[in-house]
């Protein structure tokens, strides 16, 4: 087991209060496995995967209970060298927006070798040597002129590749990648998926993709969470969480997106209302303010999650024995008449 | 229909010093009908932004004429001008940044009543509450500020402010890119709905194909300032003419696994290159994987190749 972590719970210290950004989460990832995190901004699913890094904003951000395990060994007390010693090292890390988290001021090789020369002890010769070869996985045409240049020199996409090369430096076990390719364009974007899916099969090296495109997810991961509210509602395999989904919450996100493969006629159905306030976050399910098939207990007492098979599992009530039982109102392709059921909601 | 505004041969040039001329807009035409809703898609830079802003005249054109119900806009008179701002409104991309935050909500949506009519303190209220109860909020927030409400309904109060001076022509300009999914999806529907209500003409300006497929009637796609390509909406997903178009379309995932995986792609080798001092022929000609000889040279020109569908590209000129 590459990561574990269990009933994560992280807050952050604000002047009007504490947040609860992260509820309880649990879940762990083998080696060379791709797991997308999805959710809407503000679901914490940055959160989670900053406190895996060491990153939480300080002072304000802090573990406030449950164990972050990376290779066995609990990571959620170590003090920032250690970190350190992981950060680059044992999980590298794709930023969303690849302006801002290049150094404006140090060339792209330079800042390839950073990594390198700390962890692996190599000499800057070395490092820039290795810089040129991971330039070159990562296709960038014109390595040797482009190793010495800066990144306002680089297009958008060439920047992310550069952060790619950055984040496989060192041969990480582990990259998180934080909405990679939500700052490009779609061609720039069908671009780098290609990559970094290539090298992930080439380099088996796990990945966590945190994303709120579904339709990226559908082309990369191998497995999904979907989170709300600072808990996981539901997780399960790709074909899991696309053909059968058991959480309202998954339902509403999936039918909210147009899709290019149906037509104007198949009517967007919204998920109605906003999300609920993590400063004061309801007793029961966060989702119950936005859910079609709320009932009674679901306001009062947090879903459980019960497994729906050995891969799939979700934290909604209507998947209790009692629970009256609906049907899902997703429309799988090719499908018209069936799962068009409306009817089924309870209005 | 007829058209509401005709766009012809539109240039915008912008001068980036030592002579260099960036040209965002390059010689675009085309009309949006009475009614109807008309999606402009592209990547970073095509020049869809600066479209619409050319449309509202924020920006004055270069060169080429906008025809809006008969009328050329760069010879109206004063009061013919003042009506035009009163049809034409605008919503923008980014509801963090284009409220006033030391506006109250009331004063934000009723700077266009302020301008275009002469109202009573009473009407004035009453008119922006039922503005505001239009677009899904409620009369209680028109006291607020806007840092007080979330993205969507932000984008809520943008729409109250554009539809205030009772617009026909609506210029919606990402209007949905920087929200969340399910916030987007309840955008769009009160967009439509209030598209309907009013009967209003929307030019909807997106990067997002498959959200401009789902709310257009009719689709134009740009790339570095020249239009490729104008269909209906149905056809241009169905049948793609334009290399560019098709790898467009071919790059968005599909929220589906099992299609995803066996979909073949229609890749495209390089980035969108500078816009500035564009080289001669078709602009994609640079990344196009069918290029030929004469797509270096000459710039194709717009020709229909099914009732309603035009597209710009020598593969499809007769010999």
């Amino acid at each position: 087991m590459l990561l574990e972590l269990k009933d994560l719970k992280i807050s952050f210290d604000t002047y009007a209060g504490e947040v609860q950004a992260v509820r309880g989460v649990s879940f762990s990832l083998d080696k060379g496995e791709v797991v997308a995190l999805v959710g809407e901004s503000g679901c914490g699913k940055s959160v989670t995967a900053q406190s895996v890094m060491g990153l939480l904003a300080k002072p304000a951000g802090r573990v406030k209970s449950g164990s972050i395990k990376i290779d066995g060994v609990e990571a959620s007390t170590f003090t920032e060298r250690q970190w350190e010693g992981i950060r680059g090292k044992k999980i590298g890390m794709i930023f969303q927006d690849p302006m801002t988290s290049l150094n404006p001021t140090m060339t792209i090789g330079a800042q390839i070798s950073e990594g390198l020369i700390r962890h692996q002890g190599m000499n800057k010769k070395q490092a820039l040597a290795r810089a040129e070869e991971m330039l070159k996985l990562v296709e960038i045409p014109n390595v040797k002129e482009r190793l010495h240049q800066y990144p306002h020199e680089f297009s958008g996409g060439m920047r992310q590749r550069a952060m790619i090369a950055i984040a496989l430096a060192c041969n990480p076990e582990l990259v998180i990648a934080d909405e990679p390719t939500t700052a490009l364009d779609v061609t720039i974007q069908a671009q780098v998926l290609d990559l970094l899916k290539g090298l992930q099969q080439k380099l088996k090296t796990a990945v966590i993709i945190i994303t709120h495109d579904l339709g990226v997810v559908a082309s990369i991961a191998q497995r999904v969470m979907v989170m709300y509210g600072g808990i996981i509602v539901e997780a399960g395999n790709l074909k899991d969480i696309y053909y059968d989904a058991k959480h309202p919450y998954t339902w509403g996100l999936m039918n909210s997106i147009p899709r290019l493969d149906r037509t104007k006629e198949d009517e967007l159905s919204p998920i109605e209302g906003t999300p609920p306030d993590l400063f004061a976050p309801p007793a029961g399910c966060p989702f119950a303010d936005r859910c079609d098939w709320c009932m009674k207990v679901c306001r009062t007492d947090m879903p459980p999650i019960r497994q729906v098979n050995e891969t799939h599992s979700a934290a909604c009530w209507l998947l209790h024995e009692g629970a009256p039982k609906v049907v899902s109102p997703l429309v799988r392709h090719g499908d018209t008449g069936a799962a068009k059921a409306k009817g089924a909601k309870r209005g | 229909m007829a058209d509401l505004i005709q766009i012809q041969d539109l240039k915008k040039n912008f001068h980036v010093g030592t002579g260099r001329v960036l040209k965002a807009i390059d010689g675009v035409s085309f009309s949006i009908r009475e009614g109807e809703t008309f999606g402009l898609v592209g990547e970073s830079g095509c020049g869809k932004t600066t479209t619409g802003r050319v449309l509202v005249r924020l920006y004055q054109p270069s060169g080429g004429k906008i025809v809006y119900k008969g009328k050329d806009t760069s010879t109206l008179s004063k009061d013919e001008s003042k009506e035009f701002c009163r049809d034409v409104q605008m919503i923008f991309q980014d509801p963090y940044a284009s409220l006033n935050p030391r506006m109250s909500v009331e004063d934000i949506v009723a700077e266009g009543l302020d301008i275009h009519m002469k109202l009573t303190r009473a009407a004035r209220r009453a008119a922006v509450h039922e503005l505001l109860e239009l677009v899904g909020l409620n009369k209680e927030h028109a006291g607020r500020f806007p840092h007080e409400f979330s993205g969507g309904q932000r984008q809520r109060i943008g729409i109250a402010r554009a539809l205030a001076s009772k617009p026909r022509f609506l210029i919606c300009d990402e209007p949905i890119s920087a929200l969340d999914v399910s916030i987007q999806a309840q955008i769009v529907n009160l967009l439509m709905r209030i598209q309907k209500e009013l009967g209003l003409t929307y030019l909807f300006i997106a990067h997002d194909l498959s959200m401009v497929k789902y709310i257009s009637d009719r689709v134009g796609v740009m790339y570095l300032g020249s239009l490729v390509e104008v269909a209906d909406s149905k056809d241009l997903y169905a049948n793609p003419m334009h290399p560019y178009t098709r790898a467009l379309l071919s790059a968005i995932p599909i929220p589906d696994p099992d299609l995803e995986a066996t979909r073949q792609r229609e890749k495209l080798q390089g980035e969108i290159p500078s816009p500035i001092n564009a080289p001669p022929g078709c602009k994609f000609s640079k990344r196009c994987p069918h290029v030929m000889d004469v797509c270096t040279k000459v710039m194709p020109e717009m020709i229909e190749l099914a009732p309603g569908h035009t597209c710009a590209c020598h593969l499809y000129t007769k010999k």
